[in-house]
Order: C-alpha cells, then sequence, then structure tokens
C-alpha cells in the first residue's frame, strides 16, 4: 500500500519535471523559496495585499452573513424559501460576474461613481465580499437549522426566543460555522476574475496573487507565475491547517 | 425583594391537543396542587409527554385552557427536564449560567448562583468540564441543576432517570426528594414503577389521551378502579 504511494509519488515527479524541462522551466519550488528568501519588496506587497483584501472580504462577509444565515434558518416570512434558493445559487456566482457588477455600479456612471473608489483595494473587498456572502449565509443556515431542530424545546424552555436563540445557536454551531467560513476565504484568495475587473491588476496598488499570477502566464514568465501558485497554495495551506487545528481542538474541548 | 407569587394550583379545564385531526389529548381536566409530587403513568403514547408540555407552555392545547394560579399566561416560575435535555456545547457551568443569564441576572450573582449549584448537586469537579462529552447520569445531574437554576416553584421531569444504571438512577432520585422537600411541586413521567411508588404523592393515569384515573398514590397502587389502570400495574400490554 505505501510503496504503491511512493511509486505515485515518484511518477508523478518525475512527470512534473518532464513539463518543466519542456517548457525550460527552472524548478519552481527553488524560485519559489528564491522569491520568500530575497524578502523582494513588491512580492510581499502582493502577498499583503491580497491577505488583506481576501481576509477583510472574509470579516465583513461573516459579520453580515452569520446573522443573516441564521436570521434566516429560524424566520418564517413569505418568500423565504426563494431567498434561500437564491443565496444557495449565488454560491455559484462567476467572479467576474460580481466583478463586473461591482465595476458598473462604481464606475464614474455608476450609482456609486462619484466616490471613486474603481481601481482600489476596496472596491476589491467589496466585489470579494460579494462573492463569499453566499457561501457564509447558506452555511449558517444550514448549520442553525439543524442546531435549532435540536435546541428549539429546550431553548425555550430555558426562556429564550428566537431572537435570544439566534448567538446562542452561532455560537454553539461554531465549529461547524468555520468550515463555511473557510470556503469563502479559499473561494475568495482562488478567484481573479473580480479583483481583476475592479482591481485593475495595477502594480504596487491592486496587484494580488492571482491577478500576478495571471499577468506573468501571459508574459511567458511560468516559472515565477508557477513560483506565485506555490507561495498562494502554501498561505492558504497554513491557514486551513490552523483553523482546522482549531476546529479539531474545539471538537475535544466541547464535545 | 418580595416573595414571588404563588403560580400554582394550575388547573386543566378541558384541555385537547390534536394534530391533523387526530385527537392525542382530549377533554383532561385536572388540578396539579402547590407542593406535591405527581406522577403521571400510562402508556407509550397515553400522552404524558404532551401533557407535560402543554403544561410547561410549550406547546399550546388545540382546546379548553390552563389556568395559572397568579393568573399569568406562562409564569417565569417553572422548569422543565425534557426527555433527552439538550446540553449547550460549553461547559458544565456555562450550561447552569445561561438560563440565568437569559432572565437578566447580574454576572457576579450568576457566579454565585452557578458556584452555590455545582457544589450543591456534587458537580463541582466538573465545572470546567464540556457538558456533553459527560456520562449520561452525570448530564442528567446537570440538566437537574440548571432546571432548579431556574427558582422554579414546579418542576416538570420527563422520565428523569431513563436509561440511567440503578446508582446514577438513585441519585437522581435524591435530588427530585431534595426538590420536593424545598417546596418545588414535582410533576413527572417514569416508565419505572418502582420509581413511581418509591416518589409518587399523587397519581395521574392516562390511557389513550384521557385521564382515566387521578388520585392518591396509595391508593392508585393499592387498589386502581379501572381495568386500564389495573392491566396496567399487572404489566399487561394492551392497547
Amino acid at each position: 500500500m505505501q510503496n504503491l504511494h511512493v511509486c505515485k509519488l515518484y511518477s508523478f515527479l518525475f512527470f512534473f519535471q518532464r513539463v518543466l524541462r519542456r517548457f525550460r522551466l527552472d524548478n519552481p519550488f527553488l524560485t519559489a523559496l528564491g522569491l520568500i528568501a530575497s524578502g523582494d519588496a513588491a512580492l510581499m506587497q502582493i502577498i499583503a495585499l491580497s491577505l488583506r483584501v481576501t481576509l477583510t472580504a472574509v470579516l465583513i462577509a461573516c459579520a453580515v452573513g452569520l446573522p443573516l444565515g441564521a436570521a434566516l434558518a429560524l424566520g418564517r416570512f413569505p418568500g423565504r424559501g426563494a431567498v434561500i434558493v437564491v443565496f444557495n445559487a449565488l454560491m455559484g456566482l462567476p467572479p467576474v460576474v460580481a466583478g463586473l457588477v461591482v465595476y458598473l455600479m462604481l464606475s464614474r456612471s455608476g450609482p456609486l461613481g462619484p466616490l471613486g473608489l474603481l481601481f482600489t483595494p476596496t472596491a476589491m473587498i467589496l466585489a470579494q465580499t460579494i462573492l463569499i456572502l453566499p457561501i457564509v449565509v447558506s452555511l449558517t443556515r444550514s448549520v442553525v437549522e439543524d442546531l435549532w431542530s435540536e435546541y428549539a424545546e429546550q431553548l425555550r424552555s430555558l426562556g429564550a426566543g428566537r431572537v435570544r436563540a439566534v448567538p446562542t445557536l452561532l455560537w454553539d454551531g461554531r465549529v461547524s460555522l468555520l468550515t463555511g467560513v473557510l470556503a469563502g476565504f479559499g473561494r475568495a484568495s482562488a478567484e481573479v476574475g473580480a479583483v481583476l475587473i475592479v482591481g485593475g491588476n495595477i502594480a504596487g496598488h491592486t496587484r494580488t496573487m492571482t491577478t500576478a499570477i495571471t499577468l506573468e502566464t501571459s508574459r511567458g514568465n511560468l516559472g515565477l507565475a508557477v513560483a506565485l501558485g506555490i507561495i498562494l497554495l502554501g498561505l492558504t495551506l497554513t491557514l486551513n491547517a490552523l483553523a482546522w487545528g482549531a476546529g479539531q481542538w474545539a471538537r475535544r474541548r466541547l464535545g | 425583594m418580595t416573595a414571588p407569587a404563588p403560580i400554582l394550583p394550575l388547573a386543566l379545564e378541558g384541555v385537547g391537543f390534536e394534530v391533523a385531526g387526530r385527537a392525542l389529548l382530549s377533554d383532561l381536566s385536572l388540578r396539579i396542587e402547590a407542593g406535591r409530587r405527581l406522577v403521571v403513568m400510562g402508556a407509550n403514547g397515553a400522552g404524558k409527554t404532551l401533557l407535560m408540555r402543554l403544561c410547561h407552555g410549550l406547546i399550546a392545547p388545540s382546546s379548553g385552557r390552563l389556568r395559572w394560579a397568579d393568573g399569568s399566561r406562562r409564569p417565569e416560575a417553572q422548569a422543565m427536564v425534557l426527555q433527552r435535555p439538550v446540553l449547550l456545547r460549553r461547559s458544565v457551568a456555562e450550561n447552569l449560567d445561561y438560563p440565568l443569564a437569559l432572565r437578566g441576572m447580574a454576572a457576579p450573582d450568576r457566579r454565585a448562583a452557578v458556584a452555590r449549584a455545582l457544589s450543591r448537586f456534587g458537580l463541582g469537579a466538573l465545572g470546567d468540564r464540556p457538558a456533553r462529552l459527560l456520562s449520561g447520569g452525570e448530564q442528567q445531574r446537570v440538566a437537574l441543576a440548571r432546571a432548579a437554576l431556574m427558582a422554579p416553584q414546579i418542576l416538570f421531569l420527563d422520565e428523569p432517570s431513563a436509561a440511567l444504571d440503578p446508582s446514577a438512577t438513585r441519585q437522581i432520585e435524591e435530588m427530585i426528594a431534595g426538590f420536593s422537600a424545598e417546596g418545588i411541586t414535582i410533576v413527572m413521567t417514569t416508565h419505572d414503577l418502582g420509581q413511581a411508588r418509591r416518589l409518587a404523592e399523587d397519581v395521574v393515569f392516562l390511557h389513550r389521551g384521557r385521564l382515566v384515573e387521578h388520585g392518591s398514590a396509595a391508593d392508585f397502587f393499592a387498589g386502581p378502579q379501572t381495568p386500564e389502570a389495573r392491566a396496567f400495574l399487572a404489566g399487561d400490554l394492551f392497547w
């Protein structure tokens, strides 16, 4: 069993080497390591901006989406089913479409044009928030709805009405909700369409990991593009490992 | 602080409950007196749990009405331990704190009350433990302690020691007897006839959603008046 895996790994690496040679690439892992080790200011700036934009978008989406999802789980109003379906569908919203919508709103003749936000990090945050929000809302709704079916009678007996139940359920569902937040982070950190449209990929201003990869690939700098990809993957992997560890710890600790 | 207004006796007047046209409880009239231990008995599906949920105000009757002595629709001074009590995904102490926080009690008072309850019910060592990871008996004691912290005048207990081993059952019964000694009115269901004999002062016997007998426990166990109750006590399975 183990040998099989090792075999697969070797054959994959062999294949990868051949691809590299075919495109005359330096080893991208070495390039990535070199880039990080050099502490290249432009690269650090790109990484910092990517993290800032995506994490801010995640925070805003959580601040809005967690209560909204819980309200959707507990509330009963006409059209609730339609709202749920729309949010579920929006989880698959193509990033370029989200970017286009924000672009139209922020462009000079758009309703928010006077704010002059187009091609700024703020515009990118806005676009990514729109991408993440449906994920957070839909997953929160489903987690809170399940918890509510278990807790409803008990909470009513203890004296908590529906409104007061919202923070209780969000807190008790925190481990499962973390997964939803991570999914949102994953979607935002991986997308390129929205930040490219509303940010414009301006060097030193709105260039993120993903837009930089797009640019370097089109320029033929495949080694650099792959290196950036590796760094991006590494960041995502680190964040997910931390979150998973926290989740496991909470599960053991809280049952 | 003034003494809370007594909420008992609780009078049920022609109470019925139906789901989709099927009567699960019908025309049930009953007076629950203060300070007594009332055991609700009957076969599975007779409506015992339903009766307690109605009394506790978790569901509303389809017909008839409940009348509390203080005239309120649902007095605060009551608590219920559900058949499968839900403990929150938090520590034992936080579970005990929760209903007090809901009532708006100040944090220092809450801490003191929780600490008192932990030591009184022998849960002191468990305060920081996640409530969901306790054993069945410990979880049930936490659920009872949480209910007691709500300062109830009447405590509804639905199968409080179902699925517990004899020693855990004894601990639960001691807790119930302790509440009763404090003057808390107890209304409970049980499938354990021995437990019913040990704890009941009054008995209500339900059969297919109807109140068939209501009287003192001594009379009920010595000589049930109806064939249904006789058969139930004799252990017959019948519908």
